[in-house]
């Protein structure tokens, strides 16, 4: 590396405040250049350094000779544009981890029962009755009234416990705060503002039912319509 | 007199003097001395106003507040050398606690009731600053910081309360969680939450969680919450807490009172 600058390099130059020293070791002030010999064995006249210029109303800075010659092409100082480039640096690092973070809080695999699940035959449920027999194990009642068969998820519309199936009173009784829903889900008393909802059944190619509880339909949304939401027999 | 020689060589002596670096004499001097030459002290204001100690007009219940953290801080750390937050050993470790371990009952109830403690004293603290007008310029700002110690301390509470991993904490902490389902745009029943791809699976209520419903990875998380993130958050902002009421004039007292 040369420590000799050429003038009219770029458009505002090096103007480095710290002392330096050539590589003989002449310490050079602030105030003077080395300009290049220009034969060889000729003494270096030193020369003022010009003032830093101002900057100008784009809140660049440009020297005079810039200002003159300036064709809008080059709208950054050299200077200018490496500070860019390393606050654009520092800041997409950060950026990167933040994101990085919060997908880390996401995670790829659950240790939890598939929400998936296989209830026997169609033919195991008599019409007109509630089968309570998945609901420990998945929290769904199957329902089956004539001949339609449907699934519905055992969680009270109203901050989530767990009703019970009253035989004898032919409702649904959430034992929280006193919710009771009618044996289709249509709440009728209590806090609960919403039907139970009813999740997605069908019928897997052995025969048997398949129950999803990841996908709901909801009686408000019109969802108790969809074929997907009960079973024919 | 080798007595007075021995006094004075004690007295004179480099370690005397970095104890006790002022003389005991009740001077003006000294009684700042007190309070700035020492660790403890210096977090003082070297003088206060005579309303300062009106008990009748803060409760104390700021510094009660902050005493009873301070308890909470020791007693759970003590805690955490036995409690193990997986859904094999939490609920056991507790029990543990509460039947075979010396003074393990003790400790678990001190957090427990200071735990309950410090909301009412919290709540207390902040209905004291109202009723009195100290949110008041200068002290809007610190007003603000409050809120949030305020947040603060029911999150720890909340977060506190799923460790012992019986039937009432779980159910507590799904109904609490539950209501993270509504929030708009994150959650997967909020408004607009299903109509931008928010899913159980995938909603801020899942961020809390770590799964769709209160497992293993939640308590895991609460406990991380508990014991690390919701401390230090709550640790900084008492420091700011504190600092605003001696920049804002000390600490707040009747109009016109000096």
């Amino acid at each position: 590396m040369s420590d000799e600058i050429t003038e009219g390099q770029g458009l505002t130059g090096g103007d480095s405040q710290a002392p330096r020293s050539t590589p003989a070791g002449e310490p050079v002030g602030p105030e003077v250049r080395r300009v290049p010999p220009t034969e060889r064995g000729a003494v270096a006249a030193p020369v003022p350094v010009p003032p830093r210029p101002e900057k100008k109303a784009d809140g660049l800075r440009r020297t005079a000779a810039a200002e003159e010659s300036d064709t809008n092409i080059w709208r950054y100082s050299r200077r200018d544009f490496f500070a860019k480039l390393g606050w654009l640096s520092v800041f997409s690092f950060l950026g990167v981890m933040l994101i990085g973070t919060l997908r880390y809080m996401f995670p790829r695999v659950l240790f939890e029962p598939s929400p998936i699940f296989r209830a026997g035959f169609p033919e195991e449920y008599l019409p007109g009755t509630v089968s309570t027999k998945w609901m420990k194990d998945f929290r769904v009642w199957v329902v089956r009234e004539g001949n339609r068969i449907y699934a519905l998820s055992g969680i009270c519309t109203h901050l989530g416990c767990t009703p019970r199936w009253l035989e004898k009173e032919d409702k649904f009784k959430c034992p929280c705060h006193g919710s009771g829903f009618y044996r289709t889900g249509v709440n009728f008393e209590g806090p609960a503002p919403r039907a139970l909802e009813r999740v997605k059944i069908s019928r897997a190619e052995d025969g048997t039912i398949l129950i999803d509880k990841s996908i709901k339909f909801l009686y408000e949304n019109g969802g108790w319509d969809n074929p997907q939401s009960y079973l024919s027999v | 007199m080798p007595l007075a020689d021995l006094k004075k060589s004690v007295t004179k002596s480099p370690v005397w003097k970095s104890v006790f670096r002022h003389d005991y004499k009740d001077t003006e001097r000294n009684r700042y001395l007190q309070i700035l030459s020492n660790i403890w002290l210096h977090l003082h204001p070297t003088k206060i106003s005579r309303h300062a100690v009106e008990v009748r007009y803060t409760w104390g219940m700021g510094g009660i507040s902050f005493f009873i953290f301070l308890v909470l801080t020791v007693t759970g750390v003590v805690l955490m050398f036995y409690y193990r937050p997986t859904d094999q050993y939490a609920y056991y470790d507790m029990k543990y606690l509460m039947n075979d371990v010396p003074f393990g009952a003790f400790i678990r109830n001190m957090h427990r009731w200071a735990a309950h403690a410090m909301v009412i004293t919290v709540w207390l603290h902040m209905l004291r600053v109202f009723m009195t007008g100290s949110y008041k310029p200068p002290r809007e700002f610190n007003w603000v910081i409050g809120v949030i110690l305020l947040v603060l301390t029911l999150l720890l509470s909340f977060t506190g309360y799923l460790l012992p991993w019986d039937q009432l904490a779980i159910w507590a902490v799904t109904v609490g969680t539950n209501m993270a389902r509504a929030t708009p745009l994150l959650g997967h029943e909020g408004p607009l939450g299903p109509q931008i791809g928010m899913k159980p699976d995938n909603d801020v209520r899942f961020l809390l969680l770590g799964g769709t419903q209160v497992g293993p990875p939640a308590l895991l998380r609460f406990y991380v919450l508990h014991c690390v993130f919701l401390p230090v958050a709550i640790g900084i902002f008492m420091i700011v807490h504190f600092w605003r009421i001696r920049k804002d004039g000390g600490i707040s007292g009747p109009t016109g009172k000096v």
